[in-house]
């Protein structure tokens, strides 16, 4: 069963197209990830399936309600942590659970007991009666992330979910939504522009760029795409190993350079102790052997000849020149 | 309905926290209804007789401090955009009319609050304590002018992207509010123009409408100034709840 469904999906903003006619599903109890620069359209298209914007064409179904026409619908059915803050600092951080709770219809009794069991879940039962002005941003975010579930919703929407973090709240945090995704069965669809993010959590992954999806899949099936693992290794003797290895059945190509060679095969690492007995049996000398993974961040680079990075300087300038036009 | 409670709620506990703006927002009505009242009781005569002055303006005070409160509870709104807040009500399964009215009726009520302590504080300086039905008519006419200019907050705030801004408007359009609306001043005997922006201000029927409940008695019958309060009141729900629909994120 999908719980999200986009057909088409498109949004434009004065001149300029965010969001460019993108279709993709989202499966029942998987982690979808969106990678992509800043600026590249992921949080419009998260506002669209949250019914915060309105799709200039295309449709969109999430747990099977429209989101044009069934907005409340929608609504109850999705948790979301926005990119920023949404908290009220001013609260302590059981009120804003309670607050959540009451605005979505909860019943008192399956409020608290709920309210207890999320805290409890992301470490925050012991500071629940703190003002959240008094909270960590690892806090915090743990903090919207249990609103989030608060009202059982079938999927979450998680916006950058580690954005601003320091590295061991970044892991720590990565652990929680997994565990939530296996333990309590919660589809979730994250946003992010960290391509390690995005490998570590989605079972799959949808690379958008300047409003469009230019690849999705497994991360595995990215990677091994855009021409799988590597074993290179250095030699002096480089043209006596590369005839050597392509009479190999599980060598898939062998790629000479100057100084070494290049071998695509599948799990390199199983493949490495066979490799070093052969050439040394044949006396070829090895001076340095290493495995290339490649990363998603190379397949941003093999489809869009840029690095998420430099795409991401020229996004900024786009969003800059919008804000102006647009008087914000 | 649990959604109009809920935002409500929010609202009124987050007034009730603030001990020092409420402590704050005291000042001014204090030393209007002290210095005021004590130094102009002697040289001005109020238009009823058997009142002194600082009983006259006691009303006009009161009125001011729930006018000051309700418009800059408008403020809440602006934070809950720059801060984040109001995007998690915004995606909340509930209709921006609900959360409208929850927000009115909070500022509303905590308006209505700082009021209230205004009204008990006049009586410690010496102000004349009505009977328990006229104070339940002040307050009547304290949430009435509550709802309407929190109402004008919201609208206000509906389109504003900053505090500072919010707070410039709020300031220029209050004072003109507070001093044409016959808080300070009886309206007999005013020149006809300045009468005729007099009536103009909506505020004056709320002015006189509390008068009339701590002092029984009002230059404007009570049903009047309740039918008019209240159509200003319901035009400004109408106008907040078509500017708050519009806002964007």
């Amino acid at each position: 069963m999908n719980v999200v469904v986009v057909e088409n999906l498109r949004k434009e903003f004065d001149e300029i197209v965010a969001v460019d006619s993108i279709s993709f599903a989202i499966q029942k109890g998987e982690i979808f990830g969106f990678l992509g620069p800043n600026g590249a359209g992921k949080t419009t298209t998260l506002d669209m399936l949250a019914t915060l914007l309105t799709p200039t064409s295309g449709k969109a179904l999430v747990n099977e309600h429209d989101v044009r026409t069934q907005q409340a619908d929608v609504r109850k059915s999705i948790g979301v942590v926005f990119q920023d803050s949404t908290l009220d600092d001013e609260l302590t951080a059981y009120e804003n659970m309670d607050f959540h709770g009451r605005l979505y219809g909860m019943p008192k009794n399956a409020r608290r007991k709920r309210i207890d069991e999320l805290l409890d879940m992301v470490e925050l039962d012991r500071r629940k009666r703190d003002l959240v002005k008094t909270f960590s941003g690892g806090m915090k975010r743990r903090l919207e992330i249990a609103r989030g579930l608060l009202h059982e919703p079938g999927i979450l929407f998680l916006d950058e979910p580690t954005l601003g973090l320091d590295p061991q709240t970044r892991n720590r945090l990565w652990d929680y939504i997994k565990e939530l995704n296996t333990q309590k069965n919660v589809s979730i669809i994250l946003t992010t522009h960290y391509m390690d993010e995005a490998n570590a959590l989605s079972d799959r992954v949808a690379i958008i760029d300047q409003g469009k999806i230019i690849a999705s899949g497994t991360p595995d099936e990215l990677k091994r795409g855009i021409g799988g693992n590597i074993i290179r290794i250095h030699s002096s003797e480089l043209e006596k190993s590369r005839k050597k290895l392509v009479a190999i059945e599980w060598v898939m190509n062998v790629e000479q350079h100057n100084e070494h060679l290049d071998i695509a095969v599948e799990n390199p690492e199983k493949r490495v102790p066979e490799l070093i007995g052969m050439l040394h049996s044949a006396e070829i000398p090895v001076n340095a052997l290493m495995i290339q993974t490649p990363t998603l961040e190379d397949v941003f680079l093999h489809f869009t000849g840029k690095t998420i990075r430099e795409r991401e300087a020229g996004a900024k300038d786009r969003m800059r020149m919008r804000k102006k036009r647009s008087g914000r | 309905m649990s959604a109009i409670y809920t935002v409500w709620f929010r609202s009124v506990l987050k007034y009730v926290r603030s001990k020092s703006r409420i402590i704050g927002s005291l000042g001014m009505p204090f030393f209007f209804l002290v210095i005021m009242g004590f130094g102009l009781n002697r040289s001005v005569q109020a238009p009823i007789t058997g009142v002194e002055y600082i009983d006259f303006i006691a009303a006009g005070i009161v009125s001011m401090s729930v006018l000051f409160a309700s418009m800059f509870s408008g403020v809440q709104l602006v934070i809950d955009k720059q801060f984040g807040f109001l995007k998690e009500t915004l995606v909340a399964p509930v209709s921006r009319l609900q959360l409208m009215i929850g927000q009115t009726l909070g500022g509303a009520t905590t308006a209505m609050l700082q009021g209230m302590l205004v009204f008990f504080i006049s009586f410690l300086v010496g102000v004349k304590m009505p009977g328990i039905g006229g104070i339940f008519i002040g307050m009547g006419f304290m949430f009435l002018i509550g709802m309407a200019f929190t109402a004008v907050g919201i609208s206000f705030a509906s389109r504003m992207e900053d505090t500072q801004g919010f707070q410039l408007i709020v300031n220029f359009i209050i004072f003109p509010l507070f001093f044409l609306s016959g808080a300070l001043f009886p309206l007999k005997g005013l020149p006809d123009w300045l009468l005729f922006f007099t009536r103009l201000d909506p505020l004056t029927y709320g002015v006189a409408g509390v008068r009339y409940g701590m002092l029984g008695s009002s230059q404007i019958p009570p049903m009047t100034s309740f039918a008019v309060l209240g159509s200003f009141a319901a035009a400004m729900i109408l106008l907040g709840a078509f500017l708050f629909r519009k806002i964007k994120l």
